[in-house]
């Protein structure tokens, strides 16, 4: 449970930081506010979606790293553990993940600038390099099957497909996401707007980039 | 801080826009398919409060088992456990939870920080229908073939999922777990939303510092629920493999009926820690809300303003933090290392001193206080006197020593019963009897409410003191039928058949509270808009019920805190958190 307890106690620092900056000290019961000087909420001036898009990160942060948790310590707590293949095809593949966040990266530059075009080819080329990496995923599944390890065979096949999966699923989700953007400025939305929901596309994707990086080196490690 | 520049009236401008409502077209868009937070937290509640009553009447008939064994024939063994198991599960899941977050969660947020509504409405509606699918998924295991899994509610592998498990082999367990998934994917899209609306869509001058303690209570536990239940639902998705495609994540090499079973090398104590790494933040996911509404009600209804607000606040964040790092005291009877033992016990009795903050607090409050002894107080002080109660039981279960020889009889259900059933349960009676008004613009009736609340309390006492006594002769839980001990003395088969006899009593009190609920919505007294002179900003609605967007024309403006109560000088006993300064005095 180390990797869970470590993933909390950041998240609680960050908390701790936070929280520390909304007065915790102020004796409410003394302050009344008259009109001129009420004080403000403290609110941060972040649109509600992207806070929401952050929160959800740290859910599926925890999500992850709990895989990661249970991964650690069902390798150290019985004998059988064999070490899995690791199959060639998943280094193309981070290749091919990077990519797609960089074509976001991309798009999110565009939009920054107002070069519609930018974003309509950055976001296509990402969600293609996505779609790209999801094939690529499958053949290593192929590749791993090959070799002789099925979902069942040993607990670190039955992790690598699981935890592969789960990735894969956040993924998929976000491209549907990224569908709908891609349609929406197709269909000529306001830039203002294009540029809040490419910049969460973004934002996830690096997400998911760092997310993959860490759950293969995981996957190396086993 | 940040205030935007550029004020109205000397009023500082809004630093949360405006939002553009949604708005409903029609019946169903209104009242089925809803986004406004009001009707979804309603929804929840009716959902919660329905699959309540299943896990209610369960509960009678494992009552009836346990006081007269032999007399019903169609209680059999695994029913029995399938009973346990689905008591527990709805009740502290499907019901504890899915009320203090969705539906208190949906109906208070938006109106007691002064916010229109929900910041993402299309996914809090998702939120509960979601919610609604994961209850029907948990209902369809009573009618699948073989009934819903009996595997206890910590559904502990390897004896979850083995033929000899009601539901193990067939589909009870599956359906189980699919409907934690669901409600856990549910839960997440509606916490995202409480968290980010208590951020972001506070009114002007709602600052963190003046929100009422149950919205601090309501945020924290959400907070912590989307870090938990991620545990919970990576523990069903392992085990769902385990389970249909034979993986070995939680089973180890098991021989069943003469037959070597497939799996191999896999760690029971695996799903334990998952489980209760989200199992122990939960009790307190239950209990925050708990402890939040109770603060509110004690100083509406004493007229005094809660004792130590900021150490009320602190306590509550201090609990939440603390509650991640004590779950292996559910653990100590599964052997592990002293030192660890030595530590979590440590940590959970470290709990106590945040909490024993919390009931001083409450205590000094009402300490000279005016108080009402209305319908939502009695209950309020009936949880004090409960949570106390089932607290120092909890002293003892937290000490390695005193655990292990209890932790398999009647006196942990007594003790967890106590502290995580009775009690948050009296804050949900005292919640919706003081919010009654609010949401339906009439009182709900007194002297139904009375006997509601007496029968109840009483009762509760009468059932769950008796078993810690039976708990300490021995008497174990789990089990169907005790038969001929040496150690049960024949006294205890008495108090058992009283227990029982006294369940069946409160059950049915609980139908006086169904019935208030139904027959005051258009015979109760008129509430008007603040029947209770309360001063936290839900009561200073322009309409009551509140329509759509909650606050008319304008957003409120926050000038205070929320519990202003007989402020020397003031007009009025109480003052509105939304009322100015000048006008205060006047």
């Amino acid at each position: 449970m180390t990797a869970i307890i470590l993933y909390v106690a950041v998240l609680g620092s960050i908390a701790a930081w936070w929280l520390s900056r909304q007065r915790l000290m102020a004796k409410p019961w003394l302050e009344v506010g008259a009109a001129g000087e009420a004080p403000g909420t403290g609110a941060s001036e972040v649109p509600a979606a992207k806070l929401g898009l952050w929160v959800f990160l740290a859910v599926v942060g925890a999500l992850l790293t709990l895989f990661v948790s249970a991964y650690l310590m069902r390798m150290h707590m019985s004998q059988d553990w064999r070490p899995l293949p690791t199959p060639w095809m998943l280094w193309f593949n981070t290749a091919l993940l990077a990519l797609s966040s960089f074509g976001l990266h991309r798009a999110q530059m565009a939009a920054r600038i107002g070069w519609r075009q930018g974003i309509e080819v950055g976001m296509i080329a990402g969600g293609l390099a996505a779609l790209g990496f999801l094939a690529g995923q499958y053949l290593a599944w192929q590749q791993v099957m090959a070799e002789g390890f099925g979902v069942a065979t040993n607990p670190s096949s039955s992790f690598f497909y699981l935890i592969t999966t789960v990735h894969g699923l956040h993924l998929l989700g976000g491209l549907v996401v990224l569908g709908r953007t891609i349609y929406r400025t197709a269909r000529g939305a306001g830039l203002e707007q294009l540029r809040l929901s490419v910049e969460l596309c973004a934002t996830y994707w690096h997400f998911l980039l760092v997310a993959w990086i860490a759950l293969f080196g995981l996957l190396l490690h086993g | 801080m940040s205030i935007a520049s550029g004020s109205v009236d000397g009023i500082p401008a809004a630093e949360v826009p405006d939002v553009e409502l949604y708005h409903p077209r029609s019946w169903i868009t209104k009242w089925v398919f809803s986004q406004d937070a009001k009707v979804i937290g309603i929804q929840y509640a009716l959902t919660a409060t329905a699959i309540g009553l299943v896990a209610l009447v369960l509960s009678w008939l494992m009552r009836l088992q346990l006081g007269f064994p032999g007399v019903f024939d169609f209680i059999t063994p695994a029913e029995y456990y399938q009973f346990i198991t689905m008591h527990g599960m709805i009740m502290v899941v499907y019901l504890l939870t899915a009320l203090f977050l969705g539906g208190f969660g949906n109906y208070l947020i938006p109106l007691m920080i002064g916010a229109r509504d929900m910041v993402f409405p299309y996914m809090n509606m998702l939120s509960y229908w979601i919610y609604l699918l994961a209850v029907l998924v948990l209902v369809a295991s009573f009618f699948a073939p073989g009934g819903p899994t009996g595997a206890g509610w910590t559904l502990y592998p390897p004896q979850s999922i083995l033929s000899g498990t009601p539901g193990g082999q067939d589909w009870g367990i599956i359906l189980m777990l699919l409907s934690l998934m669901l409600f856990i994917i549910g839960f997440t899209m509606g916490g995202l939303n409480y968290v980010v609306t208590v951020l972001q869509a506070r009114a002007r001058g709602m600052t963190m510092m003046r929100m009422p303690l149950t919205v601090w209570g309501i945020f924290t536990a959400t907070v912590m629920a989307l870090l938990a239940f991620p545990a919970l639902f990576v523990s069903a998705v392992m085990m769902l493999l385990d389970r249909l495609l034979g993986t070995s994540f939680f089973m180890p090499a098991l021989v069943e009926m003469g037959q070597r079973l497939n799996h191999e090398g896999g760690s029971p104590l695996l799903f334990q820690h998952l489980f209760w790494f989200f199992g122990h933040p939960e009790v307190y996911i239950v209990a925050l809300p708990a402890f939040g509404i109770v603060s509110d009600l004690i100083s509406v209804h004493a007229r005094r303003n809660i004792f130590g607000y900021r150490m009320m606040v602190w306590a509550i964040i201090i609990i939440g933090a603390l509650s991640f790092i004590v779950w292996a005291h559910h653990m100590y009877v599964s052997g592990m290392n002293p030192y660890f033992g030595f530590f979590f016990a440590t940590t959970t009795l470290i709990i106590a001193v945040p909490t024993a903050i919390k009931v001083y607090n409450w205590l000094l409050t009402l300490w000279r206080g005016d108080i009402h002894l209305t319908v939502p107080m009695l209950f309020a002080l009936a949880f004090i006197v409960t949570f106390v109660n089932g607290g120092l039981t909890g002293l003892f279960l937290g000490n390695v020593v005193v655990d292990v020889p209890l932790s398999d009889t009647m006196f942990v259900v007594a003790h967890f019963h106590m502290v995580m059933g009775v009690a948050p349960i009296f804050v949900i009676f005292g919640a919706i009897y003081h919010w009654y008004p609010k949401i339906t613009g009439r009182m709900l009736n007194e002297v139904m409410g009375r006997i509601h609340f007496w029968v109840s309390f009483l009762g509760a006492y009468l059932i769950f003191f008796p078993m810690h006594y039976i708990g300490l002769l021995g008497v174990p839980r789990r089990y169907h039928e005790i038969g001929e001990t040496a150690f049960v003395p024949a006294s205890a088969h008495t108090l058992n058949a009283f227990i029982s006899v006294m369940a069946l009593i409160v059950g049915a009190a609980q139908i006086v509270f169904l019935f208030n609920l139904a027959w005051s919505i258009r015979r109760g007294r008129s509430a008007g808009d603040n029947p209770w002179n309360a001063a936290s900003l839900e009561w200073q609605t322009p309409q009551t019920p509140p329509p759509h967007g909650n606050w008319g024309q304008d957003l409120p403006v926050v000038y205070r805190w929320a519990y202003d109560y007989s402020v020397p000088g003031a007009a009025q006993d109480f003052i509105p958190q939304n009322q100015p300064p000048a006008k205060a005095a006047e």
